[in-house]
This record gives structure tokens, sequence and C-alpha cells, in this order.
């Protein structure tokens, strides 16, 4: 398998803290992997690692094949896509685009500069200054001022969370396209699973520093690792060792007996969330268990008297 | 990078360390010397120039700077507060308005003191047009007196009172005097208890922009006191200059820093870190 | 017409109390008479303050120190306050600070006592070259302060994005953060010329025989009492360092 991007063992102490801990993984050429973890869990400082702007404290990051010892931010071919775009505010769009060809005295520059803008669909807006632009509009500046170096990785800190909700899907639909056609291999990193579950090939889930499992989404979700990856990615309600997803459960009013798990409970709480009613309740033996049910399957009221169910086989369960 | 970072800070730091900090450190230490018979300085070491500004007459300049300081600033507060109020509500002419005030402050000091010797002279054009007007039969002795001082440092300092102030108003909520008028505050009763106390920042800040310089001031007192208003800045030039005492003059550079140095502390309670 | 607020009025009066000084002073610098009664316009004083060959060389004098200083402070105070920027040095903030609140006239006979110190050492007499270190000094904290009050809002990722973009860190500042820092560091050193063309207590314990400043020569003028020259003078003044502030603003709003 022909890899880009190889960290092993890369760890880095902070004064206060050690933020990244022991971490491997390698990036495929053309894959969009991403590092999704709640916030502090180390995936931003992983990333200024293979950026260059923190050194690692111990490991190897190998970029095709080369090892990055201690070379300057200026001598990695990585580039970064920051969390607040970092446009110089100063520059045109295409200033903006030309800086780092400029820097690496490259030929071409109008003509490469022009096709990014084409790519990113932001011709005729090549005059304006950042503070003129969007929201998506500055997103794209970010991306195509990095994708006109043709970088090894595009490294992408968080580059959807700045926009607006709205804004943020059709943005997300876009960075894929926009993988696919320039089949550049991004670096995710992201707090959202449900980002990192739609735009990802592969994604490592990280948690204090550390890298709980590394799947393909469908394999994160359907068979995770550990508890903590179970928890963080969709609902999940626990029972004696065993998690149980909310869309995994049924309700019905009488007694189902077909080999199914079956518990008689009291409903709580209902709301309806558009495509289905989460519904709140407490099993006789005192858990609460929170069921995301189809609208078909019928509303239910506080304090019904009702039954759950669901198929073994949607159980996750963990070596104790 | 550390390498880097302190070759930025060096040529700064070296030009401090030597034309700042030690000629400090002479001035310490001449404020510990004997003074000589022809002026000069010399052993045996002596704390002699502190204990004489115990001295009635040195500690009343003394007071008497403090005295005139505070009244300045008192002063500056005064007119300085309600032109901040006027100029954080002008709306689209807040800019104008407020370059108005830093204005006089980029002409010279020496010049704007010297137009108050212009209209305060005995033939100056207060004391001609009251002659004019019939109003005085002899010229007022305008200048050279401890008011002709204290309008010298009001008028010279008011920009470093109302610019602070500005700031705090400015940055005030407009729904708070709207908050207070609906819970049935008048005007003034918000002014007092709502407006002031959250411009107490800018009047710390404003206090201590004014207070500090007037306590430490020259050039009022020299050209508008003219020897009858003397503050503790002229003290010491006298000792070093005409009087030639200059272990007495160091050691009232000393006593003059280290009240500005309370004062600083005092008004600073809360620290907020500019560099 | 609405009646103005009394708050309109007071700020009114402050502005007065604030500006006629100096306008009045404009005004009779243009008066006939050496007396300050009006007898009609005049440009003698004018001719006469141009005509004097001490005043010219006062003001040459006094540009060349503050340009000289101004240049200096500003790029001095502009890489400390950048040296400054990540990394926190209390020594020298409170250096700095210090060295804003310390009198000028304790400032002044600090460096007279100073120099005359190395004068029994090396042979370094009082002139041009140590009025312009000391004016360097003392404006310096003002540089850094403005500069940094800029920087504490630069957002750092900038320079990172042009370091990841393959600047190296010389072309980054120059390229991205100076440019940024510009309005900053060009009101440092509006304010270090105005301190440096406008200071009299310091400069006049420092200056030797050949460094006379504008300064020197008004406050002697002043201190022998009337003298219409120096109102001709002191309009100059006024006119130069307000064009030159309105220059600035403009520069600044371009």
């Amino acid at each position: 398998m022909d890899c880009v991007l190889e960290l092993e063992g890369i760890s880095k102490q902070f004064p206060s803290h050690l933020a990244v801990d022991n971490v491997s993984f390698r990036v495929r050429r053309g894959e969009f992997f991403s590092l999704l973890g709640p916030s502090g869990c180390g995936k931003t400082t992983t990333l200024r690692l293979i950026a260059g702007f923190e050194q690692p404290t111990s490991g190897v990051i190998l970029l095709e094949g080369t090892r990055l010892h201690s070379q300057p931010p200026y001598e990695r071919n990585v580039s970064t896509v920051f969390q607040n775009y970092a446009l110089f505010p100063h520059l045109t769009v295409r200033q903006n685009i030309e800086f780092g060809l400029r820097r690496r005295k490259a030929a071409g520059i109008a003509r490469r500069a022009a096709d990014v803008l084409a790519l990113v669909q932001l011709a005729g807006k090549e005059d304006r200054k950042p503070a003129e632009l969007s929201g998506g509009e500055r997103q794209r500046v970010a991306l195509a001022r990095s994708l006109v170096l043709e970088p090894a990785v595009l490294l992408l800190d968080e580059p959807l969370s700045a926009l607006d909700p709205n804004l943020r899907k059709q943005m997300r639909s876009e960075l894929k396209a926009l993988q696919r056609r320039t089949g550049v291999t991004f670096l995710f990193i992201t707090h959202d699973q449900e980002e990192a579950l739609s735009l990802s090939t592969r994604i490592a889930l990280m948690n204090g520093g550390r890298i709980e499992q590394q799947a393909t989404p469908e394999d994160l979700y359907l068979r995770p690792a550990t508890r903590f990856v179970a928890s963080f990615l969709g609902g999940m309600n626990w029972l004696h060792h065993a998690g149980i997803r909310p869309e995994a459960i049924h309700i019905s009013r009488v007694p189902s007996l077909n080999g199914h798990r079956h518990f008689p409970a009291t409903i709580i709480a209902s709301t309806f969330l558009g495509n289905c009613f989460r519904i709140e309740s407490k099993l006789s033996s005192g858990e609460s268990i929170v069921a995301d049910v189809a609208p078909a399957e019928g509303a239910f009221h506080p304090g019904e008297q009702v039954h759950l169910w669901w198929r073994p086989d949607d159980e996750i369960t963990f070596p104790a | 990078m550390q390498r880097f970072r302190l070759l930025l800070i060096a040529p700064a730091a070296l030009i401090l360390a030597v034309l700042f900090a030690v000629p400090l450190a002479i001035v310490c230490i001449y404020s510990l010397l004997t003074r000589g018979v022809y002026g000069g300085a010399g052993t045996p070491w002596t704390l002699a120039n502190y204990t004489r500004l115990a001295d009635s007459l040195y500690a009343q300049i003394l007071f008497h700077s403090l005295w005139m300081a505070a009244l300045a600033t008192l002063l500056c507060l005064l007119m300085g507060f309600p032109l901040a109020l006027f100029i954080s509500r002008a709306g689209p002419r807040k800019n104008l308005y407020l370059y108005l005030v830093i204005l006089p402050f980029w002409t010279s000091f020496l010049v704007r003191t010297y137009a108050w010797m212009f209209l305060l002279r005995e033939t100056g054009l207060v004391n001609t047009l009251l002659a004019a007007l019939h109003l005085v039969r002899e010229p007022l002795p305008l200048l050279y007196n401890d008011a002709a001082v204290i309008l010298g440092l009001v008028y010279g300092y008011l920009p470093f009172m109302v610019l602070p102030l500005y700031a705090t108003l400015e940055r005030l909520d407009p729904h708070l005097l709207e908050a207070a008028a609906d819970l049935g505050a008048r005007p003034w009763t918000a002014l007092v208890k709502v407006i002031f106390p959250l411009s107490a920042p800018g009047i710390r800040a404003g206090a201590i922009l004014v207070f500090i310089p007037c306590l430490g001031a020259y050039l009022t007192p020299d050209l508008l006191g003219g020897g009858k208003s003397v503050m503790v800045g002229n003290l010491i030039q006298n000792q070093f200059t005409t009087a030639r005492d200059w272990p007495f003059g160091a050691a009232l550079s000393l006593v003059l820093m280290a009240l500005v140095m309370l004062v600083l502390i005092g008004l600073l309670n809360r620290r907020e870190d500019v560099l | 017409m609405k009646r103005p607020s009394p708050l309109t009025l007071y700020a009114l009066a402050t502005y007065a109390f604030l500006h006629l000084p100096l306008a009045i002073l404009t005004l009779f610098s243009f008066n006939r008479s050496r007396f300050t009664i009006w007898t009609g316009w005049s440009l003698t004083w004018y001719r006469t303050a141009f005509r004097d060959t001490q005043l010219a060389e006062a003001t040459a004098n006094s540009l060349a120190i503050a340009i000289a200083a101004t240049v200096a402070a500003t790029a001095l105070g502009t890489l400390c306050a950048y040296g400054l920027w990540k990394r926190r040095s209390p020594l020298i903030a409170s250096g700095l600070y210090l060295s804003l609140v310390t009198p000028e006239i304790v400032m002044g006979i600090a460096l007279l006592a100073f120099f005359q110190f190395v004068l029994r050492f090396l042979d370094i007499r009082p002139g041009m070259h140590t009025v312009i270190l000391t004016h360097i000094m003392f404006s310096i904290a003002y540089v850094v302060i403005v500069v940094s009050a800029r920087l504490r809002t630069f957002d750092p990722a900038l320079e990172e994005a042009a370091l990841d973009l393959g600047a190296t860190p010389w072309t980054a500042f120059r390229t991205v953060t100076l440019p940024l820092l510009l309005p900053a560091v060009a009101a440092g050193a509006l304010l270090a010329f105005a301190l440096s063309f406008d200071d009299y207590v310091i400069t006049s314990l420092v200056a030797g025989v050949d460094s006379e400043t504008l300064p020197m020569v008004i406050y002697a003028i002043a201190r022998r009492g009337a003298n219409p020259v120096v109102n001709a003078i002191s309009s100059l003044v006024i006119c130069a360092l307000g064009l030159m502030i309105l220059v600035a603003e403009r520069l600044r709003r371009a």
C-alpha cells in the first residue's frame, strides 16, 4: 500500500501535560483520513507536529518515505488549512493564493493561480480582500491557497467549525468533491463525528493523547473497539457491560416473545425530533434507557407501561 | 528561536540598561555621598541627604507638590468626565471630537505653556482686555502663582484624562442607561449610580496618567510659577545647577520616584498587563 | 432649532479652553504691534524669525535629532515588541514602564550625572550624539507599548500560515507581520517624533554647545519675557505638528 504519511510512536510533552502519547498511524495516498476526538484530545497538536509548528518529544514522522527531523514548516511539503483560515487580510485573493508559489519561486504562477481559482469557483473575485468575502468563500480561498502548492498531504484543522450550520453541510460536500477531483491526500481534524463519518475513508479516534481505534467509518460505528469509541460515536445505552444504540431499540405495548432481549419499562418523556421520537424510559430495575423509534411505531406518553426489545446481535460487548 | 528572540530584544534592552538603569544607579550612589566643598561629592557615605528632607522647608515643598498634583488631577477629572461622556455619545462625529482633544496634545508642551504666559502676563491679553474695559486699574498678578501653575497643569494633561475615560465610557453597554431608566432611575441618578462606578477603571487610568507627570512637573511651575510656586521638580533642578548639591538633589529625585511608585501601586490595584 | 443640552455646552466650553489659548497665540503672531493690542496684520515677526540664524540652526538641530531618534527608536522598539510578543519578559517590561513613569527632571539629572561620570573615563563630550541617544532611550517604551497593543490582537496563525506556505521567518515577518503592524509602527514613530521634537527638560541637561534645540531657544526667549517672535515660532510649530498629524491620519485611513 502506497503510504504518504507515517507517524510512529509520536509523543509530545508540554511543560504542563502530555498532549500526544505514543501515536502511530499511516495515511495512504489519496486518502481522506480523519483525526476525530473531543477537544483537548491532542488531535490539533498532532497536526501541528506534522506541519512543523511543534517538535515531537519522541517518535518519527515520515513524509513520502523521508524522515522529517526538525525541518521548519517552510521546508515541509505539507500545507495547512487553518481553523479560522488565517488569510492574509492585507492581500487580495490572488495575492493570498500566489503567496506560497512566490516563496517557492515556482514557474507559471499566474496560470496555476487561475487554475486553482477556477477549481474552487472563485474566478472573478481574485481582486477582493478577505474581508469582502463570505465565510464559504474565505474557506475556498484557504483551500485554494494550500492546494495550489500540490502538497503531499493537506492538513485541515477543523475547517468547517467557523461556518454556520447550513453552510457547513454544503461545504462538507464541496470538500469531499474537491478531494476526489484533485486526488490530494487529506488529513482532516474534527471533533464532529458526523463530519468524520460522512467524509472519511478512514478515521483515527483520539482520546487523552492516545489513539483509541483506527478504522473505516462503518467499522468504527458498528464494531467499536473500546467503550469510549462506542460512547463517542452516536448515542449509547449501557446495560450490564453491553451497549445498545438508541435506534436499535423497539417499543411495543404488548410483550414480544420471540427470543429477543425483552424488558418492561415506564415512559418518562417523549420528544419529537422529526425523523424519530426520542423516548426516555425507566426499566423496573431503575436504569434509564433512551430509544429512537420511527414515528410509524406510534407515539408514547409519559407514564405508559411498555415493553422494550432488541435483537441480541445489536448489543455491543467489550471484554471486561 | 530563543536566540532569535533575544536578538530582537537586545538592542532596546541595552539602551535601556546603559542610559536608564545605570544613570539611576548613579543617582542612588550620589544620594548616599557627602557634598564636597566646591560642589563635588565624595565619601563619607551618609544618610544625611534623606534626613534633611524632614527639614520643614523641603517637607513643605514635597507636600505642596502632592497637593498641586492631586488638585490638578481632580480638576482634570471634573473637566474631562463630562467631555468624555459627550464624545462617547456623539455618534458618527465621535472621531472628530476625539481628534480635537488629542490635537493640542500633539502640539508642543512648551508652546502650550508659553501660550498661558502670553495670556496671563501683566501686559498679557487678559490684563490688557480688563484694562481696556476699565474693570481694573492696576494689572492683576495672574502669572507666577499657584493658580497659574494649576491652570497650566490642567491644560497640559487634560487629554490624558479624557482618553482613558472615553475608552471606558465607549465600551459601556448603551442599554445600561435604558435599563436604569426602565427601573425608575432619573438621568442624574443613573449617572451617579451606574455610569460613574462602571467607569472606575478609566478614572484610575486617567488619574495615573495625570497625577504622575504633575507630581514631577518641572516646566510648568518653572515658567508659570516663576519661583513663587516651587514644586519638587524645580527643587531637584536647583540642587543640580545653582545650589550644586548633587547628593541632596539625588536623594530628592529618589524620594520623588518612590512617591510616583506608591501612587502607581495604589491606583493600579487590578493589574492590567499592557506589554 | 433644539436647545443644546448642558452637557453639550460644557463640552463646548472645554473645547474653548483647550483651543482658544493656541488660537489667540497664533492670531497675535500676525499683529503689527509688539504689544498685546491689535494694530493690524503684519508678517514682521515671521520675517524676524526667519532671519534669525540661531533659530534656524536650532530648528535644524531639532529636526536632525528628532529624525535620527525616531528612526532608531521605532526600529528598536518594534523589534523589542515583536520579541516580547509570544514570551513576556517581566524584567524588560518593568524597565520599560519605569522609563515611562520616571519624571523628566529625574531622568535628566540622572543622565547629566551619567554623562559626567562617563566623561571621566572616556572622551565623550555632550553633543548631538548624547542628545540623540537620550531621545532614543525615552521614546522606545512608547513605541513598544503602541506596537505591543497591536500585536495583542494579531492572530499568530497568520505568521504560521506564512511559514506553512514556504516563507522563512524573516520573509514571514517582512511580508505578513510587518505590513499588518505598519499602522501601529507609524503611530509609534509619530509619537517618538513629537516627544523628541518637543523635549526641553531632558535635552537641556544633556545638550552640549553644538546641540542647542528649538525648545531650548524658545524657552530661553520665553524666560526673558514678552516676545512676539516666540508667537511666530510657536505658531509655526503648531502648524507643522498639526499638519504632520493630519497627514498621518490620512495615511492611516488610506
